[in-house]
């Protein structure tokens, strides 16, 4: 085995070329874990933890861009006002694990599990790729997500940021373990509203093989909002009949396995009973306003 | 492989396999043993030092991923012969049982302290989830940390 270690991005791109084979290391989280158990034998590994070019996040014109080496503990820190994000940061493993862990790292990895992920898919996301042959592409995240822990990723690229239009509205991360801490989900769901296209979007975790966005239910509460007049004015509510279908379309969209972690049906009751109180949430929020 | 590490204020070198943790860099390779080798993946935060400043688990860090940089471990925190505050307070507390999740335990409680000289409960529990004690019922590590910002608050 061999270690690679890269002072810049182009070093690090140039070495992926000649040996795609590689396996790029940043938090360590996942790819360690299966180091130490003897699981994972790269023939080469390439750090990737040391390289600064992948390490910022910016605004550019409501364009949010975020490195793949940015750590959970940094979004915590620095990006309050993305609060699903930022709570789906929080819910990360532990203090030390969100130190080192890595969005990159979620996506690389690709297990249905990831917190970031959920996020990203309600956020519409792009996953931004770059090599040395071909330089950078921008893939949606459901084309980069193919599968359980696999993605579109060509041998050659590394994974270098991702990157989504600022939504104006409400929204929240919340997730279902046996505890706060040190937690793989038993089923994760992000919403977010969009107030300028006037949709709730609404993505789901470790409840199928991929990230799964709840279409009919996005459809379904944002023409209920409509018809109740809430998009003009956020007093006006939502019937609580509308809300229980939004939950139950939710729980619906969801393609659950059991598992060690749960059952299928406890995962589908899992995701009705977040969707009640992700939309239940969203909607007091709109009423008092703190995202403006 | 070589790595080459500031450990504690000392630059040192070890010979290693390039798969090697951090961990096994420094149990294995420059025979400091406080830092405990109990999950290897991340669970337990046993073998929790800090990489440059940042707390983290050293099972998860690629030896290599070190090289060139600065660790302190629970080796480093005594002073001059002298217990850290957070070290006394836990044997002041009597809270150590088996002791094997105790250097986790006083690098994360050191770690929280120079951030947050004067953590709310909820701040001490959340900073503390990543440590697993199966023995003390980790009232008495509560104790333990309350007792020690208290007298880092006095003698900063």
């Amino acid at each position: 085995m061999e270690v690679l270690l890269p002072r810049s991005l182009d070093e690090a791109l140039t070495m992926k070329a000649e040996r795609p084979e590689a396996i790029p290391l940043a938090g360590g989280t996942d790819v360690m874990v299966d180091m130490n158990f003897g699981r994972l034998r790269p023939p080469a590994i390439i750090d990737v933890s040391r390289l600064g070019e992948l390490t910022s996040h910016r605004e550019d014109n409501g364009k949010i861009y975020l490195g793949s080496g940015v750590t959970y503990a940094t979004i915590v820190r620095e990006m309050a006002a993305f609060k699903p994000l930022v709570q789906a940061s929080r819910s990360v493993g532990s203090p030390q694990i969100r130190n080192r862990g890595t969005v990159g790292g979620n996506l690389g990895t690709a297990s249905p599990a990831g917190d970031a992920l959920p996020v990203l898919a309600a956020y519409d996301a792009e996953v931004v790729l770059r090599s040395r042959a071909r330089g950078e592409r921008s893939l949606p995240w459901q084309t980069f997500l193919v599968g359980p822990k696999k993605t579109a990723i060509a041998p050659d690229e590394l994974i270098v940021g991702t990157s989504w239009r600022r939504v104006r509205g409400p929204g929240s991360f919340s997730k279902i373990g046996t505890r706060n801490a040190m937690v793989i989900a038993v089923a994760g769901l992000c919403l977010v509203v969009d107030e300028d296209q006037r949709r709730v979007r609404v993505a789901l975790g470790s409840v199928g093989p991929v990230i799964i966005r709840a279409s009919e239910a996005e459809e379904n509460v944002s023409a209920a909002l409509a018809t109740a007049g809430s998009w003009d004015d956020p007093a006006k509510l939502l019937a609580d009949q509308s809300i229980e279908e939004f939950a139950e379309l939710v729980a619906a969209a969801a393609r659950p396995l059991d598992d060690v972690r749960g059952t299928a049906n406890y995962r589908r009751h899992g995701c009705k009973v977040l969707a009640r109180r992700a939309i239940s949430w969203a909607l007091s929020e709109r009423r008092m306003p703190s995202w403006l | 492989m070589v790595v080459r590490t500031k450990v504690n204020g000392e630059w040192l070198e070890a010979e290693v396999w390039p798969g090697t943790s951090l961990l096994g860099l420094l149990r294995d390779g420059l025979n400091l043993y406080g830092s405990k080798n109990a999950c290897e993946q991340g669970e337990c935060g046993s073998c929790s030092v800090w990489l440059d400043g940042q707390l983290v688990c050293s099972c998860l860090v690629l030896a290599a991923q070190a090289h060139e940089r600065t660790v302190r471990t629970v080796e480093g925190l005594r002073d001059d012969g002298r217990l850290h505050p957070v070290q006394e307070a836990f044997v002041e507390a009597g809270a150590v049982q088996c002791g094997f999740c105790t250097p986790g335990f006083v690098v994360a409680v050191a770690d929280l302290l120079q951030r947050d000289p004067d953590p709310s409960p909820a701040t001490v529990r959340e900073a503390l989830s990543g440590n697993l004690c199966r023995c003390t019922g980790y009232q008495k590590i509560l104790d333990a940390v309350n007792l020690a910002a208290a007298r880092m608050r006095d003698r900063p």
